[in-house]
Protein backbone atom coordinates (compact mmCIF):
# COMPACT_ATOMS: atom_id res chain seq x y z
CA UNK A 1 0.00 0.00 0.00
CA UNK A 2 1.42 3.13 -0.99
CA UNK A 3 -1.23 5.52 1.39
CA UNK A 4 1.27 7.61 2.57
CA UNK A 5 2.40 9.08 -0.83
CA UNK A 6 -0.04 11.66 -2.06
CA UNK A 7 -0.20 13.14 -5.26
CA UNK A 8 -0.73 16.89 -6.58
CA UNK A 9 -2.52 17.16 -9.26
CA UNK A 10 -3.00 20.41 -11.72
CA UNK A 11 -6.44 20.88 -13.14
CA UNK A 12 -7.52 22.66 -15.92
CA UNK A 13 -11.09 22.33 -15.73
CA UNK A 14 -14.27 24.36 -17.52
CA UNK A 15 -16.34 26.57 -15.91
CA UNK A 16 -19.33 28.02 -16.94
CA UNK A 17 -22.66 29.73 -14.79
CA UNK A 18 -25.34 28.96 -17.30
CA UNK A 19 -26.23 28.31 -20.59
CA UNK A 20 -25.98 31.98 -22.07
CA UNK A 21 -22.33 32.34 -20.14
CA UNK A 22 -19.64 31.87 -22.98
CA UNK A 23 -17.26 29.85 -20.31
CA UNK A 24 -13.60 29.45 -19.91
CA UNK A 25 -11.01 27.15 -18.32
CA UNK A 26 -9.97 27.58 -14.59
CA UNK A 27 -6.45 26.27 -13.38
CA UNK A 28 -6.50 24.96 -10.12
CA UNK A 29 -4.25 22.60 -8.07
CA UNK A 30 -5.45 19.99 -5.66
CA UNK A 31 -3.19 18.43 -3.36
CA UNK A 32 -3.31 15.02 -0.96
CA UNK A 33 -4.53 12.96 -3.53
CA UNK A 34 -3.92 9.07 -2.85
CA UNK A 35 -4.33 6.34 -5.92
CA UNK A 36 -7.32 4.88 -4.03
CA UNK A 37 -9.38 8.57 -5.14
CA UNK A 38 -11.70 8.18 -7.38
CA UNK A 39 -11.77 10.77 -10.23
CA UNK A 40 -15.03 11.90 -8.62
CA UNK A 41 -13.33 12.14 -5.05
CA UNK A 42 -10.45 13.58 -6.07
CA UNK A 43 -13.06 16.72 -7.72
CA UNK A 44 -14.62 16.58 -3.99
CA UNK A 45 -11.54 17.36 -2.89
CA UNK A 46 -10.87 19.81 -5.32
CA UNK A 47 -15.18 21.64 -4.27
CA UNK A 48 -14.21 21.30 -0.25
CA UNK A 49 -10.95 23.22 -0.70
CA UNK A 50 -13.09 25.44 -2.92
CA UNK A 51 -15.95 25.73 -0.17
CA UNK A 52 -13.28 26.41 1.96
CA UNK A 53 -11.96 29.41 0.88
CA UNK A 54 -15.32 30.93 -0.24
CA UNK A 55 -15.36 30.06 -3.97
CA UNK A 56 -18.38 28.56 -5.75
CA UNK A 57 -17.50 24.63 -6.27
CA UNK A 58 -17.43 22.71 -9.77
CA UNK A 59 -20.73 21.11 -10.51
CA UNK A 60 -20.44 17.92 -11.88
CA UNK A 61 -23.49 14.92 -12.60
CA UNK A 62 -22.95 11.69 -10.10
CA UNK A 63 -25.66 9.34 -8.68
CA UNK A 64 -24.26 6.06 -8.00
CA UNK A 65 -20.40 6.09 -8.36
CA UNK A 66 -20.46 2.42 -9.06
CA UNK A 67 -20.42 2.54 -12.41
CA UNK A 68 -24.27 1.50 -13.57
CA UNK A 69 -26.32 4.89 -13.09
CA UNK A 70 -24.90 6.96 -16.15
CA UNK A 71 -24.95 10.04 -14.77
CA UNK A 72 -21.49 10.54 -14.13
CA UNK A 73 -20.21 12.95 -17.83
CA UNK A 74 -17.01 14.48 -18.03
CA UNK A 75 -14.29 14.86 -20.84
CA UNK A 76 -10.93 13.80 -19.21
CA UNK A 77 -8.21 15.03 -21.52
CA UNK A 78 -10.16 14.53 -24.23
CA UNK A 79 -11.99 11.34 -24.09
CA UNK A 80 -15.14 10.82 -22.47
CA UNK A 81 -15.08 9.49 -19.32
CA UNK A 82 -11.19 9.36 -19.60
CA UNK A 83 -10.75 6.71 -22.25
CA UNK A 84 -10.09 3.50 -19.89
CA UNK A 85 -11.91 0.88 -21.81
CA UNK A 86 -15.26 -0.01 -19.83
CA UNK A 87 -14.81 2.63 -17.31
CA UNK A 88 -17.63 5.35 -16.14
CA UNK A 89 -15.46 8.13 -14.95
CA UNK A 90 -16.95 7.78 -11.27
CA UNK A 91 -14.78 4.35 -11.77
CA UNK A 92 -11.78 6.19 -12.86
CA UNK A 93 -9.41 5.88 -10.45
CA UNK A 94 -6.73 8.28 -9.84
CA UNK A 95 -3.79 5.48 -10.00
CA UNK A 96 -4.39 5.93 -13.44
CA UNK A 97 -2.52 9.26 -12.94
CA UNK A 98 0.96 10.69 -11.87
CA UNK A 99 2.09 13.25 -9.39
CA UNK A 100 2.31 16.84 -10.82
CA UNK A 101 -0.44 15.44 -13.98
CA UNK A 102 -1.96 18.22 -15.93
CA UNK A 103 -5.52 16.97 -16.39
CA UNK A 104 -8.15 18.68 -18.63
CA UNK A 105 -11.98 18.41 -17.77
CA UNK A 106 -15.04 19.57 -20.31
CA UNK A 107 -18.29 18.80 -20.25
CA UNK A 108 -20.10 16.57 -22.90
CA UNK A 109 -19.93 19.40 -26.21
CA UNK A 110 -22.81 18.95 -28.17
CA UNK A 111 -25.65 21.46 -29.82
CA UNK A 112 -28.04 18.92 -28.42
CA UNK A 113 -26.71 18.80 -24.67
CA UNK A 114 -27.35 22.33 -23.25
CA UNK A 115 -24.28 22.94 -20.63
CA UNK A 116 -26.23 23.67 -17.45
CA UNK A 117 -23.66 24.78 -14.97
CA UNK A 118 -19.68 24.20 -15.38
CA UNK A 119 -19.19 19.99 -16.42
CA UNK A 120 -23.29 19.48 -16.14
CA UNK A 121 -25.30 19.39 -19.25
CA UNK A 122 -29.12 18.55 -19.81
CA UNK A 123 -29.24 15.13 -21.73
CA UNK A 124 -33.27 15.42 -22.19
CA UNK A 125 -32.38 14.98 -25.67
CA UNK A 126 -31.59 11.52 -25.20
CA UNK A 127 -35.03 10.74 -23.17
CA UNK A 128 -36.97 12.18 -26.43
CA UNK A 129 -35.36 9.81 -28.05
CA UNK A 130 -36.19 7.00 -26.07
CA UNK A 131 -40.06 9.26 -25.58
CA UNK A 132 -40.32 8.30 -29.83
CA UNK A 133 -40.37 4.88 -29.34
CA UNK A 134 -37.78 2.96 -27.27
CA UNK A 135 -40.41 1.39 -25.31
CA UNK A 136 -42.75 -1.48 -26.16
CA UNK A 137 -46.91 -0.27 -25.38
CA UNK A 138 -48.40 -3.72 -24.59
CA UNK A 139 -51.05 -4.95 -22.01
CA UNK A 140 -48.47 -6.09 -19.64
CA UNK A 141 -51.74 -8.06 -17.28
CA UNK A 142 -50.08 -10.44 -14.22
CA UNK A 143 -46.40 -11.90 -14.41
CA UNK A 144 -46.22 -14.07 -17.84
CA UNK A 145 -45.45 -17.80 -17.24
CA UNK A 146 -41.66 -18.51 -17.52
CA UNK A 147 -41.00 -19.65 -21.16
CA UNK A 148 -44.36 -18.48 -22.63
CA UNK A 149 -42.64 -16.48 -25.19
CA UNK A 150 -39.73 -18.24 -26.37
CA UNK A 151 -36.24 -15.97 -27.08
CA UNK A 152 -33.35 -17.96 -28.80
CA UNK A 153 -30.36 -17.82 -26.48
CA UNK A 154 -28.42 -15.80 -28.86
CA UNK A 155 -30.97 -12.85 -29.92
CA UNK A 156 -31.23 -12.88 -26.27
CA UNK A 157 -27.60 -12.10 -25.32
CA UNK A 158 -27.45 -9.84 -27.89
CA UNK A 159 -30.49 -7.88 -26.80
CA UNK A 160 -28.93 -7.75 -23.39
CA UNK A 161 -25.94 -6.84 -24.97
CA UNK A 162 -27.55 -3.93 -26.47
CA UNK A 163 -29.62 -2.74 -23.09
CA UNK A 164 -26.13 -2.06 -21.57
CA UNK A 165 -26.67 1.10 -22.32
CA UNK A 166 -26.78 3.35 -19.70
CA UNK A 167 -27.67 6.82 -21.19
CA UNK A 168 -25.07 8.37 -20.12
CA UNK A 169 -24.15 10.23 -23.75
CA UNK A 170 -20.65 9.51 -23.87
CA UNK A 171 -21.05 8.29 -27.17
CA UNK A 172 -22.66 11.50 -28.74
CA UNK A 173 -19.56 13.46 -26.62
CA UNK A 174 -17.19 11.32 -28.26
CA UNK A 175 -18.42 11.37 -31.45
CA UNK A 176 -16.75 14.08 -34.22
CA UNK A 177 -20.22 14.73 -35.20
CA UNK A 178 -22.13 14.59 -32.46
CA UNK A 179 -24.22 11.76 -33.54
CA UNK A 180 -26.68 9.91 -30.99
CA UNK A 181 -26.28 6.69 -33.17
CA UNK A 182 -25.00 4.09 -31.11
CA UNK A 183 -27.33 4.99 -28.30
CA UNK A 184 -30.66 5.17 -30.62
CA UNK A 185 -29.06 1.68 -32.13
CA UNK A 186 -28.66 0.28 -28.66
CA UNK A 187 -32.01 1.17 -27.86
CA UNK A 188 -33.51 0.23 -31.65
CA UNK A 189 -31.82 -3.01 -31.69
CA UNK A 190 -32.91 -4.31 -28.34
CA UNK A 191 -36.47 -3.96 -28.89
CA UNK A 192 -36.01 -5.38 -32.36
CA UNK A 193 -34.45 -8.57 -31.22
CA UNK A 194 -37.00 -9.77 -28.94
CA UNK A 195 -40.42 -10.92 -29.86
CA UNK A 196 -42.13 -8.25 -27.53
CA UNK A 197 -40.49 -5.12 -29.94
CA UNK A 198 -41.17 -6.85 -33.16
CA UNK A 199 -44.46 -5.78 -33.48
CA UNK A 200 -43.63 -1.78 -32.92
CA UNK A 201 -40.41 -1.97 -34.50
CA UNK A 202 -41.30 -0.51 -37.91
CA UNK A 203 -42.52 2.51 -36.28
CA UNK A 204 -40.16 3.00 -33.67
CA UNK A 205 -37.37 3.02 -36.14
CA UNK A 206 -38.91 5.52 -37.86
CA UNK A 207 -39.71 7.88 -35.56
CA UNK A 208 -36.69 7.64 -33.35
CA UNK A 209 -34.23 8.21 -35.83
CA UNK A 210 -36.89 11.11 -36.76
CA UNK A 211 -36.75 12.42 -32.68
CA UNK A 212 -32.63 12.14 -33.63
CA UNK A 213 -32.74 14.54 -35.77
CA UNK A 214 -35.32 17.20 -34.13
CA UNK A 215 -32.96 16.84 -30.85
CA UNK A 216 -30.51 18.70 -33.31
CA UNK A 217 -27.52 15.51 -32.90
CA UNK A 218 -25.45 15.23 -36.53
CA UNK A 219 -25.11 12.26 -38.49
CA UNK A 220 -23.30 9.29 -38.48
CA UNK A 221 -19.93 9.24 -40.77
CA UNK A 222 -18.89 6.01 -39.18
CA UNK A 223 -15.99 6.87 -37.12
CA UNK A 224 -16.89 4.40 -34.60
CA UNK A 225 -15.45 6.85 -32.12
CA UNK A 226 -18.54 6.03 -30.13
CA UNK A 227 -17.84 2.20 -29.28
CA UNK A 228 -14.27 3.36 -28.02
CA UNK A 229 -16.11 6.02 -25.43
CA UNK A 230 -18.74 3.35 -24.77
CA UNK A 231 -18.55 2.74 -20.63
CA UNK A 232 -20.29 -0.20 -21.50
CA UNK A 233 -18.46 -1.11 -24.86
CA UNK A 234 -21.27 -1.10 -27.09
CA UNK A 235 -21.01 -2.39 -30.20
CA UNK A 236 -21.47 -0.30 -33.34
CA UNK A 237 -23.25 -3.19 -34.62
CA UNK A 238 -26.20 -2.35 -33.26
CA UNK A 239 -25.74 0.71 -35.52
CA UNK A 240 -25.65 -1.43 -38.41
CA UNK A 241 -28.98 -3.18 -37.10
CA UNK A 242 -30.38 0.10 -36.74
CA UNK A 243 -29.69 0.78 -40.17
CA UNK A 244 -30.75 -2.47 -41.63
CA UNK A 245 -34.21 -2.04 -39.43
CA UNK A 246 -34.97 1.21 -40.77
CA UNK A 247 -34.81 0.10 -44.64
CA UNK A 248 -36.75 -2.89 -43.62
CA UNK A 249 -39.31 -0.16 -42.29
CA UNK A 250 -39.41 1.49 -46.38
CA UNK A 251 -41.09 -1.51 -47.37
CA UNK B 1 -37.09 8.77 -45.97
CA UNK B 2 -34.54 11.45 -47.47
CA UNK B 3 -34.71 13.69 -45.04
CA UNK B 4 -33.67 11.62 -41.98
CA UNK B 5 -30.02 11.15 -41.24
CA UNK B 6 -29.97 7.35 -41.71
CA UNK B 7 -32.20 7.91 -45.06
CA UNK B 8 -29.23 10.17 -46.52
CA UNK B 9 -26.49 8.01 -45.16
CA UNK B 10 -28.10 5.22 -47.50
CA UNK B 11 -28.44 7.89 -50.46
CA UNK B 12 -24.93 8.78 -50.09
CA UNK B 13 -23.62 4.96 -49.49
CA UNK B 14 -25.66 3.96 -52.68
CA UNK B 15 -24.50 6.95 -54.92
CA UNK B 16 -21.16 6.49 -53.54
CA UNK B 17 -21.08 2.50 -54.50
CA UNK B 18 -22.02 3.19 -58.20
CA UNK B 19 -19.40 5.70 -58.55
CA UNK B 20 -17.11 3.35 -56.60
CA UNK B 21 -17.84 0.77 -60.10
CA UNK B 22 -17.34 3.18 -62.27
CA UNK B 23 -14.23 3.79 -61.12
CA UNK B 24 -13.48 0.11 -61.12
CA UNK B 25 -14.85 -0.57 -64.63
CA UNK B 26 -13.04 2.53 -65.74
CA UNK B 27 -9.98 1.02 -64.58
CA UNK B 28 -10.33 -1.84 -66.61
CA UNK B 29 -10.95 -0.05 -69.30
CA UNK B 30 -7.65 2.34 -69.35
CA UNK B 31 -5.76 -0.62 -68.84
CA UNK B 32 -6.52 -1.03 -71.91
CA UNK B 33 -3.15 1.44 -72.51
CA UNK B 34 -1.04 -1.42 -71.37
CA UNK B 35 -1.80 -3.52 -74.80
CA UNK B 36 -0.52 -0.27 -76.39
CA UNK B 37 -1.73 2.89 -78.48
CA UNK B 38 -3.30 -0.17 -80.21
CA UNK B 39 -5.22 -1.13 -77.03
CA UNK B 40 -6.44 1.89 -76.46
CA UNK B 41 -7.43 3.45 -79.10
CA UNK B 42 -9.60 0.84 -80.36
CA UNK B 43 -11.18 0.75 -76.52
CA UNK B 44 -12.30 4.33 -76.89
CA UNK B 45 -13.36 3.90 -80.82
CA UNK B 46 -15.44 1.07 -79.12
CA UNK B 47 -17.02 3.43 -76.36
CA UNK B 48 -17.46 6.33 -78.83
CA UNK B 49 -19.07 3.77 -81.27
CA UNK B 50 -22.27 3.33 -78.96
CA UNK B 51 -25.00 4.41 -79.67
CA UNK B 52 -25.36 7.99 -78.52
CA UNK B 53 -28.74 7.81 -76.18
CA UNK B 54 -27.27 5.05 -74.53
CA UNK B 55 -23.83 7.30 -74.03
CA UNK B 56 -25.98 10.33 -73.06
CA UNK B 57 -28.03 8.53 -70.78
CA UNK B 58 -25.11 6.97 -69.02
CA UNK B 59 -23.61 10.55 -68.61
CA UNK B 60 -26.15 11.96 -66.90
CA UNK B 61 -26.95 8.91 -64.57
CA UNK B 62 -23.36 9.41 -63.28
CA UNK B 63 -23.89 13.24 -63.71
CA UNK B 64 -26.87 12.64 -61.23
CA UNK B 65 -24.65 10.35 -59.66
CA UNK B 66 -22.32 12.53 -58.44
CA UNK B 67 -24.69 15.64 -57.65
CA UNK B 68 -26.43 13.84 -55.45
CA UNK B 69 -23.72 12.50 -53.06
CA UNK B 70 -21.61 16.04 -53.25
CA UNK B 71 -24.70 17.83 -52.50
CA UNK B 72 -25.34 15.54 -49.85
CA UNK B 73 -21.98 15.48 -48.82
CA UNK B 74 -21.98 19.04 -48.08
CA UNK B 75 -24.86 19.24 -46.35
CA UNK B 76 -24.55 16.35 -43.82
CA UNK B 77 -21.02 18.20 -43.29
CA UNK B 78 -22.76 21.25 -42.15
CA UNK B 79 -25.05 19.84 -39.92
CA UNK B 80 -22.68 17.42 -38.09
CA UNK B 81 -20.72 20.97 -37.42
CA UNK B 82 -23.54 22.58 -36.63
CA UNK B 83 -24.17 19.74 -34.08
CA UNK B 84 -21.24 20.10 -32.65
CA UNK B 85 -20.69 23.67 -31.85
CA UNK B 86 -17.50 23.96 -29.21
CA UNK B 87 -15.22 22.04 -29.79
CA UNK B 88 -12.89 20.25 -27.42
CA UNK B 89 -9.40 21.97 -25.98
CA UNK B 90 -8.05 18.81 -26.03
CA UNK B 91 -9.39 15.83 -27.49
CA UNK B 92 -8.34 12.10 -28.34
CA UNK B 93 -9.51 10.18 -30.93
CA UNK B 94 -9.10 6.38 -30.66
CA UNK B 95 -10.91 4.88 -34.07
CA UNK B 96 -11.26 8.01 -35.88
CA UNK B 97 -9.11 8.04 -38.87
CA UNK B 98 -7.09 10.23 -40.75
CA UNK B 99 -9.40 9.15 -44.18
CA UNK B 100 -12.80 9.60 -41.95
CA UNK B 101 -12.18 12.91 -40.68
CA UNK B 102 -11.17 14.37 -44.16
CA UNK B 103 -14.09 12.60 -46.21
CA UNK B 104 -15.48 16.51 -47.19
CA UNK B 105 -11.80 17.47 -47.96
CA UNK B 106 -10.91 14.31 -50.28
CA UNK B 107 -14.64 14.49 -51.76
CA UNK B 108 -14.24 18.18 -52.44
CA UNK B 109 -10.56 17.26 -53.76
CA UNK B 110 -11.73 14.62 -56.16
CA UNK B 111 -14.77 16.48 -57.34
CA UNK B 112 -12.81 19.32 -58.52
CA UNK B 113 -10.30 16.41 -59.77
CA UNK B 114 -13.36 15.26 -61.95
CA UNK B 115 -14.06 18.43 -63.06
CA UNK B 116 -10.31 18.90 -64.62
CA UNK B 117 -10.51 15.25 -65.83
CA UNK B 118 -13.43 15.69 -67.97
CA UNK B 119 -11.95 19.03 -69.32
CA UNK B 120 -8.86 17.57 -69.72
CA UNK B 121 -9.40 14.17 -71.77
CA UNK B 122 -13.27 14.25 -72.27
CA UNK B 123 -13.63 18.03 -73.50
CA UNK B 124 -10.05 17.75 -74.28
CA UNK B 125 -10.17 22.05 -73.55
CA UNK B 126 -7.02 22.69 -71.20
CA UNK B 127 -3.47 23.47 -73.20
CA UNK B 128 -0.81 21.50 -74.11
CA UNK B 129 -2.56 18.62 -75.51
CA UNK B 130 -1.79 16.67 -78.46
CA UNK B 131 -5.12 16.31 -80.79
CA UNK B 132 -3.75 13.93 -83.61
CA UNK B 133 -5.72 11.22 -85.86
CA UNK B 134 -4.20 8.15 -85.88
CA UNK B 135 -3.36 5.88 -89.58
CA UNK B 136 -6.79 4.66 -89.17
CA UNK B 137 -8.25 7.86 -89.36
CA UNK B 138 -9.74 8.09 -85.66
CA UNK B 139 -8.70 9.81 -82.98
CA UNK B 140 -5.42 9.07 -81.58
CA UNK B 141 -6.66 8.71 -77.49
CA UNK B 142 -2.69 7.26 -76.24
CA UNK B 143 -1.06 9.87 -77.78
CA UNK B 144 -3.50 12.69 -76.03
CA UNK B 145 -2.47 10.49 -72.45
CA UNK B 146 0.71 10.44 -73.53
CA UNK B 147 1.83 13.63 -73.91
CA UNK B 148 -0.26 14.63 -70.76
CA UNK B 149 1.32 12.36 -68.81
CA UNK B 150 4.90 13.15 -70.07
CA UNK B 151 5.23 16.22 -67.75
CA UNK B 152 6.09 15.91 -64.11
CA UNK B 153 2.95 18.32 -63.27
CA UNK B 154 0.30 16.17 -65.58
CA UNK B 155 1.63 12.60 -64.12
CA UNK B 156 2.11 14.32 -60.67
CA UNK B 157 -1.49 15.85 -60.49
CA UNK B 158 -3.27 12.34 -61.75
CA UNK B 159 -1.04 10.40 -58.89
CA UNK B 160 -1.70 13.14 -56.37
CA UNK B 161 -5.17 12.79 -57.42
CA UNK B 162 -5.19 8.62 -56.48
CA UNK B 163 -3.67 8.91 -53.33
CA UNK B 164 -7.27 11.34 -52.44
CA UNK B 165 -9.20 9.00 -54.09
CA UNK B 166 -7.99 5.98 -51.94
CA UNK B 167 -8.15 8.17 -48.66
CA UNK B 168 -12.20 8.43 -49.42
CA UNK B 169 -12.54 4.57 -50.37
CA UNK B 170 -10.20 3.88 -47.91
CA UNK B 171 -13.04 4.80 -45.45
CA UNK B 172 -15.67 5.23 -48.04
CA UNK B 173 -16.09 1.28 -48.58
CA UNK B 174 -16.72 -0.44 -45.02
CA UNK B 175 -18.68 2.90 -44.61
CA UNK B 176 -21.20 1.40 -47.11
CA UNK B 177 -21.34 -1.91 -46.12
CA UNK B 178 -22.16 -0.58 -42.20
CA UNK B 179 -24.72 1.78 -43.60
CA UNK B 180 -26.46 -0.77 -45.48
CA UNK B 181 -26.48 -2.72 -42.51
CA UNK B 182 -24.77 -5.27 -43.73
CA UNK B 183 -21.91 -5.57 -41.26
CA UNK B 184 -21.60 -7.21 -37.83
CA UNK B 185 -18.85 -6.89 -35.11
CA UNK B 186 -17.22 -9.88 -36.88
CA UNK B 187 -17.16 -9.16 -40.28
CA UNK B 188 -16.45 -5.57 -39.39
CA UNK B 189 -12.82 -5.62 -39.18
CA UNK B 190 -12.69 -7.86 -42.53
CA UNK B 191 -14.70 -5.47 -44.67
CA UNK B 192 -12.09 -2.47 -43.48
CA UNK B 193 -9.37 -4.68 -44.91
CA UNK B 194 -11.00 -5.75 -47.91
CA UNK B 195 -12.31 -2.37 -48.48
CA UNK B 196 -8.37 -1.16 -48.36
CA UNK B 197 -7.73 -3.90 -50.26
CA UNK B 198 -9.87 -2.56 -53.19
CA UNK B 199 -8.91 1.02 -52.78
CA UNK B 200 -4.87 0.11 -52.48
CA UNK B 201 -5.36 -2.10 -56.06
CA UNK B 202 -7.35 1.28 -57.28
CA UNK B 203 -4.99 3.36 -56.24
CA UNK B 204 -1.98 1.64 -58.05
CA UNK B 205 -3.87 0.87 -60.79
CA UNK B 206 -4.28 3.57 -61.77
CA UNK B 207 -1.10 5.67 -60.98
CA UNK B 208 0.67 3.12 -62.95
CA UNK B 209 -1.13 4.58 -66.10
CA UNK B 210 0.38 8.07 -65.48
CA UNK B 211 3.77 6.82 -63.82
CA UNK B 212 4.96 4.29 -66.97
CA UNK B 213 4.02 7.00 -69.43
CA UNK B 214 6.25 9.26 -67.35
CA UNK B 215 9.02 7.23 -66.64
CA UNK B 216 8.84 5.76 -70.75
CA UNK B 217 7.75 2.59 -69.74
CA UNK B 218 4.57 2.85 -72.11
CA UNK B 219 6.01 4.08 -75.27
CA UNK B 220 2.84 2.76 -77.92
Amino acid sequence: MSDHKTMTINLVVWRQKNANDPGKFENYTVKGITEHHSFLEMLDVLNEDLIKTGKLPVSFDHDCREGICGMCSQVVNGAPHGGQERTTVCQLHMRNFHDGDTIYIEPWRATAFPIVSDLVVDRTALDTIIQAGGYVSCHTGGIADGNAILIPKPAADEAMDAAECIGCGACVAGCPNSAAMLFTGAKVSQLALLPQGKAEAKARVKNMVEAMKECGFGNCTNHYECQASCPKGINVKFIARMNREYIKAQF
Amino acid sequence: MFSTSIGRKIVMAVTGCCMLLFAIVHLLGNSSIFAGAVGLNSYAQHLHSLPLPIIMAFRAVMLGLFLVHVLYGIQLTIENRTATPTSYAVKVSRKTTFASENMIWTGLLLGAFIVYHLLHFTFRVTPGLTLVNDAAGHFNVFAMVASSFSSFAGAGLYAAAMVVLFLHLYHGIQSFFQTMGWNCDCIQPKITTAGMLVALVLLLGYVSIPLSIFFGILKG
